[in-house]
């Protein structure tokens, strides 16, 4: 957007002997305040919500059908479910609903809330609605397919026989809230289920209710007094939208906050050396990559994809550039999924990729273009690249853009290098796998523009493999069926995968008990409390 | 200066009419135009509005359906006309980036951006005028230079700079001021929602306590702001007083024994006002835009950040309507420093 890291820099190297903090300010005992860029939150309806920010906020809100344990996400569990059972087709779930528990408002939570919620989520059909809606459902059939039997019990019937791991991941994403049917209809206009109400209210039943969202500005929740579990210390979480780095570094060397969320690599190494601070991290899902269209007469040999693979110096990038908020990753599904393949192969070997490039045909190299979004991150991170490609030939010119920009290119496969971030939509293997590893369609006009896909990369193998993953029940073969796709997709995809995400977030010292799960909605503060 | 149009009774009531209906289509031609390039500019943008709504990860049929529903499959002239309709009827759209309408949005942004920048100018005027005498006055001595360099310093130094070494020095060094952000959240449910004006609304409510931590708060970027401006109409001032005071009627004044102080303050700095109006005008309305800058510093929840979002969000109506805003705080500065015209000026007035 500016340029202004480089003043930014300057002015906190600078001016760091006058900015000794003065006595600090106090924030309410009661009170968690934290400073993030929440001006990407466009709805908190959880059949809509699908931001990083607005899924935290759910997270702790909402509840969804099933949940998982954030520190080992193998230990599936029923949270507005108490249990299931899958048919002996497998192609249907009969959910049991926990009794006797409430929504904030009061209301009780029973099966007809879960049923709305999921038919609700498929028939206003808004962007996370693919996550139930690859099951087989449709507007017209939902009615039919997800069907109470019970007060306290309903069917889920899919059209094919998924893997039942795949199916339960699914329905922990956020998407998959139980909403306070009784609550919502009250507000509902002309078949809207509500939804001109909820994209900025609230209708669940976590640990915090949503009180007020001011659109890059504030968000404000507040205890929920009818929550089923532990209370929570804090009777207020207050989310304020700070968008400059360093703005945040300072309100929380203040005091002024409890916890910054948004912090660049100059912040960590300051707030490293401060005793009032604790910077924490946690591996997230997300998975930079560059993606090189097979439309590109250089880019589609495939020996030229092997050689960028070796010519990406990534543990000094992870080390130094990136400090800590990255971990050096090769494949495609990030670890901490089922099926992970942690393996990291390729360092950067300059003579390997020269001896690559000339047997392609292109000893002397080629020039090719890179859509680069112009973030600090984004751009630091292309910049390195392009001088490790250098040293072998490979001449590639930036172009930035927003991310409006460069998505749109993207989708529209006008790009020769795309420099990106994917977060994976759900916690199961199949959300990547279906992105990077297929491609059924690579018509210009296809109705699937997966990651493979824009890249124009034709796999009709691997979708396969892809697809039978999706179906397989036993649980470690479908593991390993992901393993041996991952493997494949490291030595001869267009994607050269380099990184994983880690969460970094700064605390005042005496704010304890902040869980940084493994996705954003996982992120937890109910049970964060002031010393 | 202009020349002196016809006199007589013959044109006394007709040219007024017509002088308001000349106003009224030059107005309404401005928007017309502004809002038609505004539009244009939105569209011919590489970003796609359609995944702004619905993200990257929604299926085809989402996106078509979103594409259908914001009228991007009609054609461009017909998407104006639509859009055009329904302002007139007072509809400007929701935005898809906040979910709320337009209407709501500018209501809840622009009076923060309106009170930063009307107490930015009136620093801003209140140091640059005085300033800008003083140079003139002291033309190449002392004086001068040194206004000159704060001035210049004020011209060239980065505002995001600036606002980071303020925040630095007297927010978390010295501890006069409060943080980022309009008001501590300990206030902020103690005022009734009124104006959106924060310091006029607690002083209405009497809410002293509140009144002190808002001004505490406003008062470090409005002095940037304020700066800013100081430096533009300081320089300005300077050389229109330069230029008054080389004039023919005040060497008379001299020669007829009126006081120094009075020749600069009454006689030279009365007949500089006339154009120095329309500078802190258009200083007032440059920062009624927003300073995307120093709300990005400030975390100030104003008109310039909510425009910059929009727009790279490719969200047209709110681009629209932000700039709509931005038209008629135009406009009516223009028509406010026309009005200060006639009022100090007489030959105006006469002329009218």
């Amino acid at each position: 957007m500016f340029h202004k890291t480089k003043w930014l820099a300057a002015a906190v190297a600078g001016f760091t002997a006058i900015a000794a903090p003065a006595a600090r300010a106090e924030t309410p005992a009661d009170t968690l305040i934290m400073a993030w860029s929440i001006d990407d939150i466009i709805s908190l309806d959880p059949a809509e919500l699908f931001e990083f920010t607005a899924g935290e906020i759910a997270g702790n809100s909402y509840e969804t059908l099933i949940g998982y344990d954030p520190m080992n996400v193998a230990d599936i569990r029923g949270k507005i479910a108490e249990s299931w059972e899958v048919s002996g087709d497998g192609k249907t779930l009969t959910f049991k609903i926990k009794e006797g528990r409430t929504f904030a408002s009061g209301n009780p939570i029973t099966a007809a809330d879960a049923v709305f919620s999921l038919t609700r989520a498929v028939k206003l059909d808004k962007s996370p609605a693919f996550i139930l809606t690859q099951f087989g459902f449709t507007a017209d059939n939902v009615d039919q397919k997800i069907r109470q039997t019970g007060e306290y019990t309903f069917e889920f019937e899919m059209d094919r026989a998924y893997a039942p791991t795949l199916v339960l991941y699914c329905l922990t994403a956020n998407v998959a809230s139980v909403v306070d049917q009784k609550l919502v209809m009250e507000h509902a206009t002309e078949g809207d289920f509500g939804y001109g109400w909820l994209k900025t209210g609230y209708a669940g039943s976590g640990a915090f209710t949503i009180r007020e969202w001011r659109a890059n500005e504030v968000v404000v929740m507040e205890r929920n007094p009818n929550y089923s579990g532990d209370a929570p210390a804090m009777a207020r979480v207050i989310y304020r939208h700070i968008p400059e780095t360093a703005t945040q570094r300072i309100l929380l060397e203040q005091g002024d906050i409890d916890i910054a969320r948004d912090l660049g690599p100059d912040e960590i190494t300051a707030m490293s050396e401060n005793p009032d601070l604790v910077v924490e991290d946690g591996v997230k899902g997300s998975i930079y990559y560059l993606g090189l269209n097979q439309k590109n007469e250089f880019l589609s040999k495939p020996q030229v994809a092997q050689a960028m693979k070796w010519l990406v110096d990534y543990q000094t990038i992870a080390d130094t550039l990136m400090k800590g908020r990255v971990i050096v990753h090769q494949a495609f599904l990030p670890r901490g999924f089922l099926g992970a393949y942690e393996e990291t192969p390729y360092s950067l070997n300059v003579e390997k990729a020269r001896a690559l490039l000339a047997e392609a045909g292109l000893p002397d190299g080629f020039t090719v273009t890179m859509d680069t979004r112009n973030t600090p991150e984004i751009t630091s991170l292309a910049e390195a690249i392009q001088g490790t490609m250098a040293q072998a030939g490979i001449r590639i010119e930036l172009i930035p853009g927003d991310g409006g920009q460069t998505l749109t290119k993207y989708r529209a496969r006008t790009h020769d290098i795309y420099i990106g971030q994917w977060g994976p939509d759900y916690q199961d293997p199949h959300t990547n796998a279906d992105t990077f590893a297929r491609n059924p369609d690579n018509s210009d006009d296809a109705a699937s523009k997966t990651l493979a896909w824009r890249n124009a990369w034709e796999i009709p193998e691997m979708t396969a493999m892809a697809d039978a993953a999706m179906l397989e029940a036993d649980a470690d073969k479908r593991a390993e069926m992901y393993v041996e796709l991952q493997k494949r997709h490291q030595a001869e995809s267009p994607f050269v995968i380099m990184f994983q995400e880690i969460e970094v977030m700064a605390r005042r010292e005496n704010v304890n008990g902040f869980v940084i799960g493994p996705s954003f909605s996982d992120n937890s503060y109910a049970g964060v409390t002031k010393g | 200066m202009a020349i002196a149009t016809t006199t007589g009774g013959r044109s006394r009531a007709l040219p007024l009419a017509w002088k308001a209906v000349k106003l009224i289509a030059s107005v309404a031609l401005t928007f017309l135009g502004l809002l038609f390039v505004t539009f244009l500019i939105g569209r011919v943008v590489p970003v796609d509005p359609v995944l702004s709504v619905v993200g990257d990860r929604a299926s085809q049929s989402v996106y078509d359906r979103v594409y259908v529903e914001l009228g991007l499959d009609k054609p461009l002239i017909q998407q104006f006309w639509i859009y055009l309709q329904k302002v007139f009827t007072g509809d400007f759209g929701e935005s898809f980036m906040t979910k709320r309408p337009i209407i709501d949005d500018i209501i809840r942004v622009f009076p923060a951006t309106l009170e930063l920048a009307t107490l930015g100018v009136i620093l801003g005027t209140l140091l640059g005028v005085p300033l800008g005498v003083l140079a003139a006055v002291r033309q190449g001595r002392l004086a001068d230079q040194v206004v000159r360099v704060v001035g210049l310093v004020g011209y060239s130094a980065p505002i995001f700079w600036l606002g980071l070494l303020g925040l630095l020095v007297f927010y978390a060094r010295l501890g006069w001021v409060a943080g980022p952000g309009r008001i501590d959240i300990s206030y902020e449910y103690d005022i009734a929602p009124g104006t959106g004006l924060l310091l006029l609304d607690s002083a209405m409510q009497g809410r002293w306590a509140a009144f002190g931590n808002i001004f505490s708060h406003i008062i470090l970027p409005a002095s940037l702001l304020g700066y800013f401006s100081m430096a533009y109409i300081s320089r300005m001032t300077r050389s229109f007083m330069l230029n008054e005071l080389a004039q023919e009627y005040v060497v008379a004044a001299r020669v007829k024994g009126v006081p120094e102080w009075r020749i600069i303050w009454v006689h030279a700095l009365r007949n500089a006002a006339v154009p120095l109006v329309t500078v802190i005008a258009l200083s007032y309305a440059g920062l009624l835009e927003g300073s995307v800058l120093t709300e990005t510093v400030f975390a100030w929840p104003g008109l310039g950040q909510y425009l910059t979002n929009s727009l790279q969000s490719a969200d047209m109506n709110a681009v629209l309507g932000g700039t709509l805003v931005i038209g008629a705080v135009f406009v009516g500065l223009n028509l406010l420093s026309d009005l200060l015209y006639t009022l100090l000026d007489p030959r105006v007035r006469r002329r009218a």
